[in-house]
């Protein structure tokens, strides 16, 4: 009638000894991390709320820049076969593609790098493992965020 | 009117309604073993009963060290949310015909709270949420005299989330509070709601400033477990939602 599997609970059957009893049970599984009374109330403002609106609004902007994009450099005018330095620096050249990619830039960086700040929240047990994820995620935000922000701005057309 | 089928089918069942049923129960004891193990009964018993009757037959009839929770047995202390074939669910609220009985019935413990034995967990962490977020009314001033008058508009607001009987089952669907005891869950967000919303009640800002915190309703991924488990069909996910909403609205 029983299947049991307990390799512990069959060797104390047949042994007669078992590794825990009443007076020494087994330690409880406990969560990692459990919410009790001494729990911290450290609040941090309204950075939460200002996180989840960005991820929507910036979802939203990120759709017309995105498809846009793509549509420009893959579909029109002979698709992905006309990509080049000419290309890219003569769309530079204008003020509104420039605004264009670096709104673009920021705000999928941004939008990413939250993204991926949530799912280590989510996943991440230890504390030193978010500290390290983390402090990992931003660094490289921070870095591509700059560069491509100075490429665009110091661009020149004329480099050879 | 019947088909010949559905005759013979009720004259078989008229005989003898009883079937029989496995049922594969989640056990832990730790003054046994450090860990769980699945233990399968065979169960005598009428379809048309619930799970709960079953662990009792168990209980009462097969194996008197079986431990679980269970109060009134009609739905409305919420002692025994358990996840019955992986769903969470009441287990006096779950027939045994609507679960397929013809495969193993598995019960287990809630998940995410920590099992002290077979399926009654520590509803410690879960209590402690529903007390952070003040589920009192608050008022200022002097004490009326007769009761505190709403119209039914008032009240209509807020009286799905009125229904909640703290079972847990939706708290211990939510995969954010599987992995992180921290966040508050939908059963404490939803008995917030449910003073937020109240226009009695005059501390909704306070409550709304808890919920804001990091471990408050922004944690919630809109998965839509909650509202499936709730053995109340409460709205959970709606009324996060309107919290998240209220939060918004205040600040712009």
């Amino acid at each position: 009638m029983s299947s049991d599997t307990s390799s512990a609970r069959a060797i104390g059957d047949v042994e007669g000894v078992s590794l825990y009893d009443v007076e020494n049970p087994a330690p409880y599984i406990e969560a990692p991390r459990k919410r009790t009374g001494k729990t911290p109330r450290s609040t941090r403002g309204n950075f939460e709320m200002a996180a989840w609106l960005f991820m929507r609004l910036s979802g939203i902007v990120l759709v017309v820049l995105v498809i846009g994009h793509l549509v420009i450099q893959l579909v029109l005018d002979g698709g992905v076969s006309k990509i080049g330095f000419a290309f890219v620096a003569g769309r530079w050249a204008s003020p509104f593609w420039q605004v264009w990619d670096l709104l673009m830039l920021w705000l999928a960086m941004l939008h990413g790098a939250n993204g991926l700040r949530t799912v280590i929240n989510d996943y991440a047990e230890r504390a030193n493992t978010r500290l390290w994820l983390k402090g990992l995620l931003y660094t490289a935000t921070v870095f591509t965020i700059l560069l491509g922000t100075l490429v665009i701005f110091t661009f020149d057309p004329n480099i050879r | 009117m019947a088909t010949p089928t559905l005759d013979k089918m009720e004259a078989a069942a008229a005989a003898s309604p009883f079937i029989t049923v496995t049922f594969r129960i989640r056990r832990f004891n730790p003054e046994i073993s450090d860990e769980s193990t699945w233990q399968d009964f065979q169960v005598e018993i009428d379809p048309k009963e619930r799970v709960l009757d079953g662990l009792h037959k168990i209980k009462w009839d097969l194996d008197g060290t079986l431990t679980f929770r269970r109060s009134c047995a009609h739905g409305i202390c919420g002692s025994d949310a358990m996840r019955i074939n992986g769903k969470n669910r009441l287990a006096c609220k779950t027939l045994i015909k609507d679960i397929n009985p013809e495969k193993p019935i598995t019960v287990e413990a809630i998940k995410g709270l920590t099992v002290m034995k077979d399926l009654v967990v520590d509803m410690e962490p879960f209590f402690q949420a529903y007390r952070d977020v003040m589920p009192f009314l608050v008022t200022k001033g002097n004490e009326p005299t007769r009761e505190r008058l709403q119209s039914a508009e008032d009240r209509e607001r807020f009286d799905d989330t009125t229904k909640c009987i703290l079972c847990a089952a939706c708290t211990s669907s939510c995969p954010v509070f599987w992995n992180d005891g921290q966040y508050f869950g939908p059963a404490a967000i939803v008995n917030a709601h449910r003073f937020i919303f109240d226009s009695r009640d005059e501390a909704g800002e306070q409550r709304l400033e808890i919920l804001n915190d990091k471990d408050g309703v922004w944690r919630c991924r809109t998965t839509f477990n909650c509202t499936d488990a709730c053995p109340r069909g409460i709205e959970v996910t709606k009324a996060i939602q309107e919290v998240k909403r209220a939060l918004i609205t205040r600040r712009f």
